[in-house]
């Protein structure tokens, strides 16, 4: 028996607990970040400065946590669903050790203020090369085992999947392509100038949100929602539709990040019109997962990993329903450059990507140590809890905070002049950006209570690899 | 021909391109494929074979 073929979950472990360390350094930084908004003096050295402790934070959860999710979920899924093994399991390795060395390199060159000054993309030229790399590596992993399946069909979270890897390959190229100036002084200037470099920015910027935090965990949610709630997806129809759909409008929204600033007023027209389509085939997306579970809600009352799935649906739902509100111009006119932003970014970050990966991690962890469940799921029920109640606290406070911070931006007197200065709106939002830190805690918290119950799973488990299931042996 | 009539024949034949691929997902000759392909996971066993499988299902939500 034990000479059958089994799964490639080495990597898929390694990537797993990745996730959770990750996540608990990337939000702790984040937690840093907030409490030196509400308390100043902690800037305390110019090398953990909120300036450079910000972008880390972005990237850390964004590239380090999400990413690791990302490749732990899709190499389990892919081999899973194709009932092949991963295509060259070295490459598969070097993914990764590269993709950890990535990460390494970004903690240590962003605070030291090393560079491009590109949102999501700050990463210097260098480090692009090596990330350029690791990800052909990934896709060429990816597609291998596609290529190598043992059933028909490619399932719709392959798909996802696929169209993920491909997208942030495109998206990274052709944004990172930069003149090198300096390899040891790590500096570079863009390969784009002016506008076009803010456009191709924010075609990247808001494709990295639309394919490395949309496309992707959706391939999870596709996989794990119908895994969980033991049920097929609501209407596979409606996956390929929406599916699509969303590969045909992402690419086009990007210009709503440039509202009212030097890009031609017809192509942010263009921006908000393809953002207020997107909410189409979002809303496919989350209505396909939701109901996924008709027939078997009862299950959410007591298994706290559908809770998150599910509740990361509603998130997603939630700020799917927002970001195309907000990319109204004359909508954007207020929230723009408002912590109402930031109250949206982490509605999706925290609500949707965060709570989608840590249920479909909960789902693995067990699996991948040869057991059938997590060593404790109350652990699991007080997670989802103290997590929800952060998210909460975190988006309610940015959005009063950034209404109010519009408003008073905006207002004038009669005779034409501000009626405040802008340091006015900053001391009133202190109360808010207090309570935002105390969601982050709680938020940061629950990851702790999640690497307490990764531990004591894996504790004393030995690694398990699953074996390889016979072409279509359930259904002749 | 002109680059910006290039671009309006990509657009047009992009979304008829879309069109096409909602008619083809809701025509009566992709269905069977489809639920096919959605009980792949659930057909999918992956609980660990040698632990404590029996007992899981035992329990009520088996």
């Amino acid at each position: 028996m034990q000479s059958q073929a089994t799964y490639n979950y080495k990597v898929v472990r390694q990537f797993a607990i990745m996730t959770v360390v990750w996540g608990i350094v990337g939000m702790l930084v984040g937690v840093i970040a907030a409490a030196q908004l509400v308390w100043p003096e902690l800037n305390v050295h110019e090398f953990l400065h909120f300036g450079r402790l910000r972008p880390l934070h972005t990237n850390a959860v964004i590239f380090a946590f999400g990413g690791c999710a990302l490749f732990a979920t899709s190499y389990y899924v892919v081999q899973r669903t194709c009932h092949a093994k991963l295509f060259s399991p070295a490459l598969a390795g070097f993914t990764f050790w590269g993709w950890q060395v990535v990460i390494l390199l970004a903690a240590i060159s962003l605070p030291l203020g090393y560079t491009q000054g590109k949102e999501y993309a700050e990463l210097e030229w260098p480090i692009d090369i090596l990330i350029a790399v690791v990800w052909v590596s990934y896709a060429v992993v990816f597609f291998g085992t596609i290529a190598k399946r043992t059933v028909t069909h490619i399932y719709v979270a392959n798909w996802f999947f696929g169209a993920f890897i491909l997208t942030v390959a495109l998206l990274h190229i052709v944004n990172s392509a930069a003149i090198p100036v300096s390899f040891m002084g790590m500096k570079s200037y863009s390969a784009y100038a002016g506008v076009q470099d803010a456009m191709i920015q924010w075609w990247y910027g808001h494709n990295a949100v639309g394919f490395f935090l949309t496309a992707g965990f959706l391939g999870m949610m596709y996989y794990f929602v119908p895994k969980q709630a033991e049920r097929p997806v609501y209407s596979y129809r409606l996956s390929v539709v929406h599916f699509w759909a969303l590969i045909f409008t992402y690419m086009w929204a990007g210009p709503h990040h440039l509202h009212y600033t030097a890009l031609p007023d017809w192509t942010q027209s263009v921006g908000m019109v393809f953002s207020l389509i997107l909410l189409a085939p979002s809303w496919g997306g989350m209505i396909n997962g939701i109901m996924t579970l008709s027939g078997a809600w009862h299950k959410l009352r007591t298994d706290p990993i559908l809770k998150f799935l599910i509740t990361s649906l509603s998130f997603y739902g939630m700020s799917t329903f927002e970001g195309p509100m907000m990319s109204i111009k004359t909508v954007n006119a207020l929230s723009h450059y408002t912590d109402w932003t930031v109250g949206h970014v982490h509605s999706g970050a925290l609500g949707w990507v965060a709570m989608i990966s840590i249920g479909a991690v909960y789902f693995l962890l067990p699996r991948l140590y040869g057991k059938t469940e997590m060593y404790s799921t109350k652990l699991i029920n007080t997670h989802f809890w103290i997590a929800t109640i952060g998210i909460v606290l975190y988006i309610a406070s940015m959005w009063v905070a950034g209404v109010m911070q519009g408003l008073m931006w905006r207002a004038t007197n009669a005779d034409g002049t501000l009626t405040y200065s802008f340091v006015e709106s900053v001391k009133a939002s202190y109360p808010f950006w207090t309570i935002r830190f105390v969601g982050g805690v709680l938020f940061l918290g629950g990851m702790l209570i999640m690497f307490y119950n990764m531990v004591k799973t894996i504790a004393g488990q030995k690694a398990y690899n699953a074996p390889v299931l016979a072409p279509a042996a359930a259904h002749a | 021909m002109e680059i910006n009539d290039l671009r309006i024949v990509v657009t047009v034949m992009g979304f008829v391109c879309f069109l096409g691929i909602c008619a083809w997902a809701y025509s009566k000759h992709a269905k069977d494929g489809f639920d096919e392909a959605a009980r792949l996971p659930l057909t999918d066993d992956d609980l660990p074979v040698h632990n404590g499988r029996l007992e899981k299902e035992g329990k009520a939500n088996g």
